[in-house]
């Protein structure tokens, strides 16, 4: 069990060395299996978040949710994909056609690629950067872009302000999310991931960094644009922020790069504090989904418990806040490391 | 290595054709009846005002430069954390003194009122 999808890797990896092919293609077809499978996964995965979203929401505001198409409304996500791909796609006149156009497909590529080096089990990274970590902020980050040409491609005044204060937000919160890193990348002495979660074999790094971890949790809710940080698509005033233009499958993608990231926070939030995938008894991929699940919970808890903040508080939190915290989180680290190193 | 980043852009190229697909099948299947009304710009019913794209706040733009300062950095942070364990004492001095320089930055920043949303 433990070993089920390396050994299917590597029994397709002998099969395509079989066919003739050289070592560098058979590597790079790999990948694009690799690919294939990490977007199935995630797709799969954004079905049922979106049902397990809505089932949880209405738990928690003691509703029933959907429970109509299918048995307990478990169809309901499917039915809803095979709506959008049949709905028309809108384009506003007043658009700015190419940026509008070409949103949908940037804010998806990184929302793809940061599953590059995610590692869904052990040994089963698809790409095991020696940067690992800092690759996966680098090409997060880029999903701003996506929503500033959203927002300013539809010349839509809801939609523009919607992007702007995403980008506020967003480029924001990554300074606090990037300094809590720093202090599990000074214990571990490694970006790369299969180090960092070697790194937490025998201590978890939620107990050696637990508040890195908090603000970790913070701001990478914030960097998710979800409650109690959904400014940028706050309904009451926004009606949907940067995506207020937007129609049918062009909407999905948004919404499906959305839950993408999603997922890959939960997962990165995983391999850096939660002991990565690792548990006794269980294959270390069934942890892993375990753990991402449990991580997923409780941005969906926070979500549904707290009310939005004001924007100027929105600020405050980060600059006034979280920032000073996580650098003062960087110098405790530090000086802990150095007296464990002086005793030891 | 080199291998190693071919397959980033395998990544690439995969996550940038994926959604095209998406877009293609919904093209061949929905329906297209445009009409001015439908393509105006939504302002919740009514007719749009003026121009969107107008100048906007300087707070704005204010966090933008901020955040170029710290986020460069954090990159000349990472190099540090990640050989923090062998470096001598010296090395961890020097950074409290970098780090000790920006903090300054944002009190003054945090001073001049760059930080306040008004």
């Amino acid at each position: 069990m433990e070993r089920l999808f390396l050994n299917l890797g590597e029994g397709i990896q002998q099969w395509l060395a079989s066919l003739g092919l050289g070592a560098t293609a058979v590597s790079l077809i790999m990948v694009a299996i690799k690919v294939a499978a990490i977007l199935g996964f995630v797709l799969l995965n954004v079905l049922y978040l979106v049902y397990l979203e809505r089932k949880i929401s209405a738990y928690i505001q003691q509703r029933l949710g959907p429970n109509r198409v299918g048995p307990r409304g478990l169809l309901q996500t499917t039915m809803d994909v095979i709506k959008l791909i049949s709905k028309e796609d809108i384009i506003p006149q007043a658009a700015d056609r190419k940026v509008f156009r070409l949103a949908a497909i940037v804010v998806f590529i990184p929302a793809v690629m940061l599953y590059a080096v995610i590692p869904f089990g052990k040994d089963m990274i698809a790409i095991d950067l020696n940067i690992g970590v800092f690759y996966f902020i680098a090409v997060s980050s880029t999903t701003t872009i996506a929503f500033l040409m959203a927002g300013w491609g539809s010349n839509n005044k809801y939609s523009l302000l919607g992007g702007m204060r995403t980008v506020a937000q967003m480029v924001s919160y990554e300074i606090p999310l990037v300094f809590s890193i720093l202090g599990v990348i000074m214990l571990t002495g490694s970006l790369k991931m299969s180090d960092i979660i070697a790194a937490q074999k025998d201590v978890w790094f939620i107990v050696l960094q637990p508040i890195a971890f908090l603000i970790f949790f913070i701001a990478g809710t914030a960097e998710l644009n979800r409650a109690p940080f959904d400014l940028p698509e706050g309904e009451q005033e926004l009606i949907a922020g940067a995506t207020t233009e937007y129609s049918g499958m062009r909407w999905a993608i948004f919404f499906l790069a959305e839950y993408s990231n999603l997922v890959a926070m939960s997962a990165l939030a995983v391999t850096l504090f939660l002991g990565g995938p690792s548990g006794p008894w269980a294959p270390s991929w069934i942890w892993f989904v375990i753990k991402v699940y449990i991580m997923i919970y409780l941005f969906m808890w926070v979500r549904w418990t707290f009310p939005r903040i004001r924007v100027d508080h929105l600020m405050h939190t980060n600059w006034k806040f979280l920032l000073p915290l996580s650098l003062a989180n960087i110098l405790v680290t530090g000086i802990g490391i150095k007296i464990f190193e002086w005793f030891s | 290595m080199l291998q190693n980043y071919a397959g980033v852009g395998v990544f690439f190229l995969i996550a940038a054709i994926f959604p095209l697909i998406l877009l293609a099948t919904a093209w061949l299947v929905r329906p297209k009846r445009p009409s001015p009304e439908k393509l105006s710009t939504y302002e919740c019913g009514l007719e749009t005002q003026g121009p969107t794209w107008v100048q906007f706040k300087i707070s704005y733009f204010l966090y933008a430069l901020i955040f170029v300062i710290f986020d460069v950095e954090t990159v000349f942070l990472y190099p540090w954390a990640v050989k923090f364990q062998a470096l001598t004492l010296f090395a961890f001095v020097e950074m409290i003194i970098f780090i000790g320089i920006l903090v300054i930055g944002l009190w003054y920043a945090w001073k001049e009122g760059a930080l306040e949303w008004l």
